[in-house]
């Protein structure tokens, strides 16, 4: 039975639900405060920043991660920059635009009042951190300086060289480890959540293994927030740390969270090149590129001279022809996908005709070679250690890899998953990026969620809850507790003739053939039929070895990779049920005549949120409607 | 390309570790050096050997979390890149290469290659921050920076809280961290309120840690894949001494 979602939006209109919403939610009382105890798993920008705000307010935190430090989540590698409207170049920003854009680049599948709620609190974001001491780029008089990102035609990103996300993120880290030292905060490094605990239906603690000692632990708390990131290295190959997986999600909806719009995945135009099998990674070049450099591939298929050697009539500079108002600053999907159809037609270079040049020799001779080396020179000696070319001299090459998720586990305007208790931030929840999201809004909106959402609304569910304690001795943390034991003995009894990542990359390749830049419903369907046989392989056939009371990479490698075989069949179903295309989800077979990715609003213009139902049994499609109140549905058009 | 490989095998931090020998054989030149550790692992799991336990999660320089001393050197060779930033290509075919874990008495072993750099954290709890709480934040224009400061406020927050720098110390001091610390928050006007508390708070710890002092041999720098320099060393010095100095006209 499918049910409707109520997504708890506040009434009124849309530039004052927040403060509405603000004003009518609960407040839980200072010394009621120390009473509570708060779990967030996760301790990247979302999580870092929530665990860090939510011990200043006075609530009990537990904080965990798997990585050794707090300070090297994965948002950590985000180099671009954080969009915020604060309309410091008064080019026409304000937080309408903002919203808008950002809905317009989801390609209308976002929540209006999330996204309008992300948008002003943007503003705010700049000021915490530029008295937490994060560095940003300033001007020269001393004010802070902004550039423009893809799918935008004003200047509002604040950015620190190209370590942005290093720099935000050392912000929360350092605002965490004050309250780690004032009590607030207790954390649990390289400690990874193997399973989510409900009691009488509410999320009230988590199983966690401890990954130096191997021991199995539950830990109870009055709430939890996962902050876990998202899951684009169930493709293998991605611009992900090698680390990030989907397990905690996933387990979350396994208990009853239901994950919503898995196919949105991003991926992201401008990578460096795949060299060879053996490859554990795909590195980001910033799409902050782009500002200057221009994308382009030889007119004529097959066309092998190096770079130089094309004259500048023989050269389709594709984005500039196809987008003449955005050019190369055209989105990322679209970006992405004008990428894979010039290879698709034999335009492409390097290695395997699987890249495009990103050139910048014009920007070069325009704004001289220092100023590019300013603006890009961490990014340009990246590529040249990875591939031995110089960029100065000739393009670089670039092409499409898998960079972010949309999807996530469904959440109310409260950031609260449908298991009550259960708060999702960041990445790992799906609201506020739509089909595709904007470059340097993924930063925004982890923060946003931490420091300046979750604050506020968490009180709307603590408030119920006064006074129930739950102790982890609990027969339901007990059951849980055996569960990952039992699963964790099982990987490591297998003792079979094929190693983990053979089966992760056996895993990727398929998601990327079939539910990649392109999809379609007769390549789904093959999917669909492959991935259950690789995952009975994989429980027959995998070598894990070491012990499980002991620090064991190939375990937490097989756990993750277990999962991710059971959630690509979730993605590969929602995508092949959403039977049009938009943002990222392209189905081959909507497309304009232009091949521009062709929405279905009367049929599809939803959020889907799915039930899970056991392995092997179809999850039930459940739908949250989008109402758009404020902007009109219209084709996205770049051009 | 092939190597002979001489690798630091450990199974805990209460047990000794030894070297062992380990081929690893048909390595692409554009692999990266823990991308050749991944084949050689793939090698040992079919032959049901356990594998080589290493840190690593971005595989992109940022992070912080590998490590690794190969022939000698943490990062092995080459300036201003972590061990995942090291390819193959940098070495001739039929190299013995020697790989071993970050060697400091503040960084114990876990296992093998990996080791527990927690003590970084317990130094930044001790001051390495700006006491601002959230929603308090003055709109961000209203305090304008030379961009000179920004700048150099930003080359030392660039560090990436490896521990490279302690793992070619002779000392095995943390001097460089701390002093990356010190300078970025000290650098802007942000930092002044707590500028004199911090750096005592964090010398100190860093002391009672069993990181060992400076001795100007500037391996630190030399290793620094963020490229934060020795210089910031003077102005930690400098700031201690008038926080101590003040400390004790205060007392």
């Amino acid at each position: 039975m499918t049910t409707t979602l109520d997504s708890r939006i506040p009434s009124g209109p849309l530039e004052k639900k927040w403060e509405k919403h603000r004003i009518e939610s609960r407040l839980v009382s200072p010394n009621n405060k120390r009473k509570f105890e708060i779990i967030v798993v996760g301790s990247g920008l979302a999580g870092g920043s929530a665990a860090a705000t939510l011990a200043e307010l006075g609530y009990n935190v537990k904080c965990f991660c798997f990585q050794d430090s707090p300070r090297r989540a994965h948002s950590i590698a985000a180099q671009g920059g954080i969009n915020a409207a604060k309309n410091y170049q008064n080019d026409g920003d304000s937080v309408f635009r903002l919203f808008y854009d950002t809905i317009k680049g989801g390609d209308f599948r976002s929540r209006e009042a999330n996204v309008y709620r992300l948008a002003e609190v943007s503003r705010v974001i700049i000021d915490q951190c530029v008295a937490q001491g994060v560095p940003f780029a300033r001007e020269y008089g001393g004010l802070l300086a902004n550039r423009s990102f893809g799918g935008t035609q004003v200047s509002r990103t604040f950015y620190a060289r190209g370590q942005t996300g290093q720099q935000l993120l050392l912000g929360a880290y350092q605002a965490l480890a004050r309250q780690v030292a004032l009590g607030g905060v207790k954390m649990f490094p390289r400690t990874e959540m193997l399973d989510l605990v409900l009691v009488d239906g509410h999320a009230k603690g988590i199983v966690v293994r401890d990954l130096v000692t191997g021991q199995i632990a539950s830990h109870s708390g009055d709430t939890v927030i996962l902050a876990t990131g998202g899951y684009g290295n169930v493709f293998y190959l991605s611009t992900n740390a090698r680390g990030c997986n989907v397990s905690a999600t996933y387990r979350a909806y396994k208990r009853g969270a239901l994950f919503a719009n898995p196919c949105y995945t991003q991926i992201h135009p401008t990578c460096i090149p795949l060299a060879g099998s053996y490859q554990s990674k795909l590195t980001l070049m910033s799409e902050s590129l782009r500002n200057d450099g221009r994308v382009w591939v030889p007119k004529k298929k097959g066309d092998t001279r190096p770079p130089q050697q094309i004259p500048e009539e023989e050269r389709d500079y594709y984005l500039e022809r196809k987008y003449p108002s955005f050019g190369n600053l055209a989105p990322r999907d679209i970006a992405s996908r004008s990428a894979k159809e010039v290879c698709d037609e034999g335009r492409g270079v390097g290695p395997g005709g699987l890249g495009v040049y990103l050139d910048f020799t014009n920007a070069i001779k325009r704004l001289g070679e220092e100023t590019i080396r300013e603006r890009y020179g961490n990014l340009f000696d990246m590529y040249h250690n990875i591939t031995a070319e110089d960029a100065y001299k000739g393009p670089m090459r670039i092409y499409p890899a898998v960079h972010y998720t949309m999807g996530g586990l469904w959440v109310d305007y409260n950031l609260m998953s449908t298991i009550p208790g259960l708060h999702v931030l960041g990445e790992a929840n799906f609201s506020d990026h739509g089909a595709n999201r904007l470059g340097a809004s993924a930063l925004m909106q982890g923060l946003a969620d931490g420091y300046f959402v979750i604050p506020y609304t968490i009180g709307n569910y603590l408030a119920t809850q006064t006074g129930k304690k739950i102790s982890p001795d609990r027969p339901e943390f007990k059951a849980a507790e055996q569960e990952v034991r039992n699963r964790i003995a099982k990987l490591l009894s297998i003792k079979g003739k094929k190693t983990v990542t053979t089966f992760h990359r056996e895993l990727g390749l398929l998601l990327w053939n079939k539910c990649g830049m392109a999809r379609s419903a007769s390549g789904l369907q093959e999917a669909l039929q492959q991935i259950p046989a690789i995952r009975e392989e994989f429980w027959q056939n995998v070598n894990v070895l070491g012990d499980s009371q002991d620090f064991c990479q190939s375990l937490e490698h097989a756990g993750r990779v277990a999962d991710f075989l059971e959630f690509a069949e979730l993605m590969c179903l929602d995508a092949y049920e959403r039977n049009e295309s938009c943002g990222g989800h392209f189905r081959v077979e909507h497309q304009t005549e232009d091949g521009e990715a062709l929405r279905n609003d009367d049929e599809f213009c939803h959020v889907a949120a799915w039930r899970f139902n056991g392995v092997d049994q179809r999850p039930t499609r459940d739908v949250e409607p989008l109402i758009f109140e404020n902007v009109k549905l219209a084709q996205r058009s770049y051009k | 390309m092939n190597f002979a490989l001489k690798v630091w095998r450990q199974k805990n931090s209460k047990t000794a570790g030894s070297f062992a020998d380990y081929k690893a054989d048909d390595i692409p030149e554009e692999a990266s050096f823990l991308e050749m550790l991944d084949i050689v692992n793939e090698g040992l799991i079919a032959r049901n050997e356990e594998p080589i336990a290493f840190d690593s999660d971005c595989r992109e320089g940022i992070c912080g979390m590998c490590s690794l001393v190969i022939n000698g050197i943490p990062h092995g060779p080459g300036k201003a890149k972590t061990t995942c930033q090291l390819y193959m290509r940098r070495f001739k075919s039929g190299d013995t290469i020697w790989i071993e874990p970050f060697r400091a008495r503040a960084f114990p072993v876990i296992k093998d290659l990996a080791v527990d750099r927690s003590a970084f954290d317990h130094i930044i709890e001790a001051g390495g921050y700006i006491s601002a709480r959230a929603g308090s934040a003055p709109e961000a224009n209203s305090l304008p920076i030379p961009k000179h400061d920004a700048d150099l406020s930003m080359e030392a927050a660039a560090c990436i809280g490896c521990g490279a720098c302690v793992a070619a110390c002779p000392n095995s001091s943390a001097m460089l961290f701390v002093a990356a610390k010190v300078s970025h928050l000290g650098l802007l006007p942000q930092g002044q309120a707590e500028r004199h508390k911090r750096v005592i708070a964090m010398v100190r710890k860093m002391d009672e840690l069993g990181f060992g002092n400076c001795r100007n041999h500037y391996e630190c720098e030399a290793v620094c894949p963020a490229e934060v320099s020795a210089t910031f060393i003077s102005r930690l010095n400098r700031d201690y001494a008038v926080a101590v100095t003040r400390e004790e006209v205060t007392v």
